[in-house]
């Protein structure tokens, strides 16, 4: 309950529609409480009395009556809709930007399905219950008061015999609605587990098949099937405990008022007209006891609903600029990690642990190390993707969390491992970082990066839409367009990836110029995995478990007899055993050239 | 002051697809889901007769207690009526009561039954079928779609023909009450009928606007998040938020307020005949009791019932959007369900007995269903149980389908394959691929322990063969390191595993599985050089002793096979060692050259 409270400053800008919405309520409310009274005076004084102007006027009451229903109810009905689409949407975006602005250790953390059906279906569970729910349930109330007030005005004694079958009923809805939430809220969990088998099922589809473990996919679904299966059918139980008891109270509450009212008109206690206007009365107030039911019930799934829309706006984004930061202004490009150590939340070891590292600005600095040892992490604090557990990282002598966070983001330029593009444009996805880029600077990144003759060929040229619903590009495609879209930015420093995982030779070859074009003139960090980029980088770091354990040129390096020589002498190797292969085929000018070459770098 | 809002075309194109009249085959296709349950669907029928005649018989009884009881002075007649007109709602509650348990249990049950249909049949369905069809998809079909039958299931069809009995009994009621005063409330009939066709015209417009207008918020979004490193990275964050507030979400608000504004129409209009018709029977109806011709009784019934008779009809009419989106959602499910799966097991296919590992390609082609271009192109090969073959070739020559046939995701268009004289088509898919073994490019792991993921090759190993097979791929040593060891849960969260780790787990989860034939596909691409060459023994080890296939795209994989093929345009058209390749100066050496000079 306290999290729906906690939706007021969603609630609050709306104010006045709600007030004027109340007003309306209010005279809707007014309005059909009296038309009771005026049958009450059709049965009493039309008929009895024998007069056929009564009569009349009494038809034109209620014809009266029901047209001002109608129109205020359009109003109200309209200005419900609104107030709760407005609040929705207010929610929808407050989420979105918060979810985006989120660090990465967040997003790490959390499944991507689970926060998209949390904007989804949780805002329109509050949308559903502010919208209509909380509405009706303001109606239920205005029409309980006003009945039991017209009823006990009239005649007290009559009025608790026949509402005396209201209590059970709003008794067993509350009961209902203290049950059905966590009802409700098993039945989401069971459903989120079958999304989860379908969703995986589907990603590792060649896994399962490769496996042939179909039967135990098709056993492990149907047992988050059945549990689906299970908690719906308890839910269905307490409607079916609820629904047609209802429908029954109330006309017992009409059996109990003739059953004591009807000897009562006899003996002239009460009108006869009286009589029929109080089984109008209890009958007005049976519909909305019985959407009581459904009230409650989309109350308990806004509750659920706002609990965990809560859960992520309550989460404060642990990567923030700091307040009063002004712009950092153009970088020089020097940076430097200060005894720099970083632990994930879940790991055991240090990702990072005790670095020190000092590049001037336009040098490029290439990483080694195996899978894992760290350079990934290492890159990673420069933008401020993660922040540091100990040390410091400086850029231009200041700690990067220091620094206002977009003027330091836009001037470094990162191309990731997995080039992710978006169902754009291909001139859009260039432009993501510079959306307010010339056509001829776009052109001009797409041609450094080795992209703009595929482009052209493209169907729509770079007008074309890539992605989910687009035309798909290749892995060497994409990465060129990535590549693209870093050199628009002009950044001062430069993250690469450089990895070229399933691209055949000719188009690894494409990148790789595509590449040198991009860390001209900057500073350049690379994770390499290429001896031809390592060898022309400033400094070559190598990294294990964490820590850097080699640094210097290559030939520096060549010298020492650590890691990088073995990694080295396993390249090499390969490299003379193809020496040696061309010479026995007697391709001696094709060695003299690779040769050549190879010293060269 | 409003700017109207073009949504992109996808969306705009997705309403026609959400638009779906009544369609008799469909409903005929998913009435067949009920068949199990006909028994417990008729004796809910039957309840619900009887429960709808008990509940329309209340005005009914209203007024004999005020004619018979009341008017002719008679308290004994009273409350005889009012004891049967008690006994009646109890049976009124009993069967209503029985009918939703009956009805919404059969309804869980059919659903049960509908997304086990889906899953099994998704396990059968082609690989190719799953190019086209994302997750994002399957979630659709299996969760939404299949939540919009539930609607119905539950709520909707029940409520039809329970308003449908309603309106048919309060009509029946009233005419037999008092003609005259029926035919005057039907009067308004017509005009409703009339509103009723307008609005729904309106509101069909505008329910397909704000369904294709949540599919585009939702896209959005969707893309967002799973984009987020690179939006932050780019610092795109301002942008974005801009977009999605006064270009998304705003389209999503207005088209919702348009469709508000029609539907707020609907009820008022309805309110307002109820009350011209209550008018109406109040005017002519009172000034024939006055003539003595009806009672008083009469009149109050026929004011109940006016009250009664607008509400089924209002609820039809909500219905009918639910008919509506059922409709479509029904239809995408039988379009899964029907979707012809490609490779079957024949009738009477034996199971694949233990194989030594010899493959046999006779005069193979294949090119796919949709698309008359051959990918292959008369292969014929001879491999013997034990060899390790590399498949080499630009991409695109046919090298992943190549495997794909082997492990038999698709059958040869002509020709056949034969695994130890065996034609794979005689033999369950099942028995050939538990002795077969894949790794591919992404290393897909799936929620669960570590451990988990390893036995996910077999299913029966105990922790000491789990920890055996990781040491031999060299992974024991970074899952040790992991907070919990093997019992480390890898979520989707688990983005902490670097690809090069989630490639060595799924290395050992194929050496568990210990498969007599083992297809590689791009599996050390997505590893990097230093781990490659660390990992070289490691792979030595799951090569050793097996037929294998490997798809690599770095030579120095190549170069240590028994056996290279050279594929280009769908056909082999070199195959040999690595020496005797180079040696014949062909395609493979020019491939080598090049990929040597960097």
């Amino acid at each position: 309950m306290s999290s729906l409270l906690r939706l007021r400053t969603f609630i609050r800008p709306y104010i006045p529609q709600i007030v004027l919405n109340l007003i309306l309520l209010l005279a809707i409310t007014a309005l059909s409480l009296y038309v009771p009274r005026v049958i009450r005076q059709v049965v009493d004084v039309g008929l009895a009395a024998g007069a056929g102007d009564a009569l009349i006027r009494s038809a034109l009451v209620l014809f009266g009556l029901g047209l001002g229903t109608a129109i205020l109810n359009l109003g109200h009905r309209y200005l419900s809709e609104w107030i709760a689409a407005r609040i929705g949407y207010d929610l929808r975006n407050r989420l979105y930007d918060h979810i985006q602005r989120q660090a990465f250790t967040y997003h790490d953390h959390t499944q991507s399905g689970q926060l998209i059906s949390r904007c989804i279906e949780d805002v329109s569970a509050i949308q559903r219950f502010a919208g209509s729910a909380v509405i009706e349930t303001i109606q239920f109330l205005l029409l309980t008061v006003g009945i039991l007030w017209l009823m006990t005005a009239d005649n007290l004694k009559l009025a608790v015999i026949s509402l005396l079958p209201m209590i059970p009923l709003v008794y067993r809805a509350l009961e209902f609605g203290t049950r059905i939430g966590g009802l409700f809220f098993k039945v989401d969990n069971a459903v989120g587990e079958v999304s989860n088998r379908l969703q995986e099922n589907v990603s590792g589809v060649q896994v399962v098949r490769a496996f042939a473990r179909e039967d135990y996919e098709i056993g492990r679904f149907n047992f988050a099937n059945k549990e689906v299966f299970k908690h719906w059918v308890n839910v269905i139980d307490q409607w079916a405990r609820i629904m047609p008891l209802s429908n029954f109270l109330i006309a017992l509450g009409t059996i109990l008022l003739l059953w004591f009212g009807g000897p009562m008109v006899l003996e002239g206690e009460i009108t006869l007209g009286a009589l029929v206007a109080f089984n109008s009365y209890i009958l007005m107030l049976g519909a909305p006891a019985q959407q009581l039911t459904q009230l409650v019930n989309a109350a308990g799934e806004a509750t659920a609903g706002a609990q965990r829309v809560f859960e992520v706006l309550d989460h404060p984004s642990e990567i923030q600029s700091p307040r009063g930061a002004g712009d950092a202004g153009q970088l020089r490009g020097e940076v430097e990690f200060e005894g720099v150590g970083l632990s994930y939340q879940d790991e055991r070891i240090h990702a990072l642990d005790g670095i020190s590292l000092k590049v001037e600005p336009n040098r490029i600095v290439a990483l080694m190390g195996q899978t894992g040892s760290g350079k990934t992490s290492l890159v990673n604090l420069i933008p401020r993707f993660y922040d540091v557990t100990q040390g410091r990282v400086l850029v231009d002598g200041r700690d990067v969390r220091e620094l206002d966070l977009v003027s330091l983001r836009r001037q470094i330029g990162i191309v990731l491992q997995t080039s992710l593009l978006f169902s754009d444009s291909i001139r859009a996805n260039i432009a993501y970082g510079r959306p307010d880029a010339t056509e001829e600077e776009i052109f001009a990144a797409a041609q450094a990066a080795q992209a703009h003759e595929f482009i052209l060929e493209l169907p729509q040229g770079y007008g074309t839409v890539v992605g989910e619903r687009g035309v798909t590009l290749s892995g060497g495609q994409r990465q060129r367009v990535a590549i693209a879209r870093a050199l628009l930015m002009n950044p001062r420093i430069l993250i690469l990836d450089d990895s070229t995982s399933s691209v055949d030779t000719q188009t690894e070859k494409l990148i790789q110029s595509a590449l040198d074009q991009l860390m001209e003139g900057r500073t350049t960090f690379v994770i390499a995995h290429r001896l031809s980029t390592v060898r022309r980088a400033d400094l070559i770091v190598v990294m294990d478990k964490g820590c850097i354990v080699q640094r210097g040129t290559h030939k520096d390096l060549l010298r020492q007899k650590g890691l990088y020589r073995k990694i080295y002498d396993l390249q090499l190797k390969g490299h003379e055993k193809f020496t040696e292969e061309m010479e026995e085929l007697g391709q001696k000018e094709f060695v003299e050239a690779h040769r050549r070459s190879e010293e060269l770098r | 002051m409003k700017k109207q809002i073009t949504p992109p075309a996808y969306v705009v194109q997705s309403e026609e697809a959400l638009d779906k009249k009544y369609d008799p085959q469909i409903a005929r296709k998913l009435v067949r889901f009920l068949q199990p349950y006909l028994k417990q669907g008729i004796a809910a029928l039957l309840l619900m007769t009887v429960a709808t005649i008990t509940s329309v018989s209340g005005p009914y009884f209203v007024k004999v207690a005020l004619d018979d009881g009341l008017a002719a002075n008679n308290v004994e007649v009273l409350r005889q009526t009012l004891l049967i007109y008690l006994v009646v709602m109890l049976v009124q509650w009993g069967t209503n009561y029985l009918r939703v348990v009956i009805m919404s249990r059969v309804g869980q049950h059919v659903l049960y039954d509908v997304r086990t249909r889906m899953f099994e049949h998704l396990q059968k369905l082609s690989l190719g079928f799953y190019s086209r069809f994302s997750v994002g998809r399957a979630i659709t079909r299996v969760i939404n779609d299949v939540g919009t039958l539930r609607e119905f299931i539950t709520w909707a069809a029940l409520a039809i023909v329970r308003d449908t009995f309603a309106i048919v009994g309060i009509i029946v009621a009233m005419l037999a009450i008092d003609l005259k005063l029926s035919l005057l409330t039907f009067a308004v009939l017509p005009f409703m009928a009339l509103a009723t066709y307008i609005f729904r015209k309106a509101a069909r417009r505008n329910y397909r606007k704000v369904r294709s207008a949540i599919s585009w918020v939702n896209s959005v979004l969707a893309e967002n998040i799973n984009g987020v490193r690179v939006v932050q990275a780019f610092s795109r964050e301002t942008h974005n938020y801009k977009n999605y507030r006064d270009y998304v979400n705003r389209y999503h608000l207005d088209v919702s307020l348009d469709a508000v504004k029609v539907a707020a129409f609907f009820t008022p209009t309805v309110d307002l005949l109820g009350a011209v018709a209550t008018a109406l029977v109040v005017w002519v109806g009172g000034t024939a009791v006055l003539g003595e011709s009806i009672t008083a009784g009469v009149l109050v019934a026929f004011i109940l019932y006016i009250d009664r008779f607008f509400e089924p009809i209002r609820d039809l009419f909500r219905r009918f959007d639910t008919l509506q989106s059922t409709m479509a959602g029904g239809e995408r499910i039988l379009q899964l369900l029907e979707t012809p799966v490609e490779v079957q097991d024949e009738a009477g296919a034996g199971e694949l007995s233990a194989i030594r590992g010899d493959v046999r390609f006779e005069r193979v082609s294949f090119h796919y269903a949709d698309d008359p271009a051959p990918v292959l192109t008369d292969i014929d090969l001879d491999i013997r149980a034990g060899e390790t073959v590399a498949l080499v070739g630009e991409t695109g020559a046919g090298k992943t389908t190549f495997v794909k046939l082997v492990a038999r995701f698709h059958d040869p268009t002509s020709g056949c394959i034969r695994v130890d004289g065996v034609d794979l088509r005689t033999v369950t898919q099942g028995s050939l691929r538990r002795q077969m073994g894949m790794v591919l490019q992404d290393p897909f792991l799936f929620n669960g322990t570590v451990k988990e993921n390893i036995l996910f090759g077999r299913l029966d190993a105990t922790d000491a063969e789990v920890i055996a097979a990781a040491t031999a791929v060299g992974a024991h040593e970074f899952i040790s390191q992991l907070k919990n060891g093997y019992e480390t849960s890898v979520q989707e969260g688990g983005v902490l595993l670097s690809v090069g780790q989630r490639q060595l787990i799924s290395f050992a989860r194929a050496l568990l599985a210990d498969p007599r034939i083992l297809i590689l596909d791009e599996a050390t691409s997505s590893i990097d050089t230093q781990t490659e060459q660390v990992i070289q023994s490691a792979l030595a080890r799951l090569l050793k002793g097996r037929t294998s296939f490997v798809i690599a795209h770095r030579l120095s994989t190549i170069t240590n096979a028994d056996r290279i093929v050279v594929i280009h345009d769908g056909r082999v058209i070199e195959q040999g060692s690595h020496r005797e390749l180079l040696e014949k100066r062909g395609y493979y050496f020019k491939l080598y050259k090049t990929g040597f000079q960097e």
